[in-house]
């Protein structure tokens, strides 16, 4: 089943997002200890859009998510025309740290990888392309 | 998300409901900027909440950082879920979870 939402990314519309997400995960019967991580994952990536692509201002995102059933698995691709950024670049945070010497950034790039079975990034005509695939 | 807070002497607990991410955290930060002053003990009850993101855990490490200097905190309730998120982020070890 495929689906494609384009809309403005900001925080407040985090929850229509995760609507289309777990629609789509429910309709697999997908187990809920893996929608809530997807649903993490998903907050992450369409944050990061909403806060970093488009510097001050408010632009679009693109998602697109395609389920197969078997075996069962989402596949989502989140795209945006902002400054081009490759967030698998981000070095993954030192999580052996104490809290004072915690720094928080790349905490939530670092959740997604743990998360997701493959993830790919590609800047293609302007536009940054992030791909996660999770099977379940 | 729904926060709770209880306090009692220099014990404040917060509870919280729902989901604790990007549009609830700084709902969060707020009540802890408000209420921390004075505190010796903080409890943050997570029963009822289905998951942490990010922002939720830049909010958790905040008042950890705060409990340092001027008490404890302790996390009490947390999911299986929300056990595994800190598990994964090396949370774990940062905060005093209560089992």
């Amino acid at each position: 089943m495929l689906r494609e939402l384009e809309i403005e990314a900001k925080d407040a519309n985090l929850d229509t997002v995760l609507d289309l997400v777990n629609g789509q995960l429910e309709a697999l019967d997908c187990p809920s200890g893996i929608m809530i991580k997807m649903a993490v994952a998903v907050e992450e990536l369409f944050v990061n859009i909403a806060h970093y692509a488009y510097g001050d201002k408010v632009g679009m995102a693109k998602i697109i998510t395609e389920t197969q059933d078997d075996p069962r698995g989402i596949s989502i691709t989140f795209i945006d025309s902002g400054i081009p950024y490759n967030p698998l670049l981000k070095e993954d945070p030192d999580v052996t740290l104490s809290a004072e010497e915690r720094q928080i950034g790349g905490l939530g790039i670092y959740m997604v990888k743990k998360t997701v079975d493959k993830i790919d990034y590609s800047y293609e005509d302007g536009k940054n392309i992030l791909h996660i695939f999770k099977a379940f | 998300m729904t926060i709770n807070t209880k306090q009692e002497g220099t014990q404040l607990t917060i509870s919280l409901e729902g989901r604790l991410d990007t549009v609830t955290a700084p709902e969060l930060e707020e009540v802890i900027k408000e209420k921390l002053h004075g505190m010796t003990e903080l409890i943050m009850d997570l029963k009822d909440i289905a998951y942490v993101s990010s922002a939720g855990l830049r909010v958790l490490l905040s008042a950890q950082k705060v409990m340092n200097r001027q008490g404890s905190m302790v996390i009490r309730n947390a999911n299986e879920d929300v056990m595994e998120i800190f598990d994964v982020t090396g949370f774990v070890d940062i905060l005093n979870i209560e089992s």
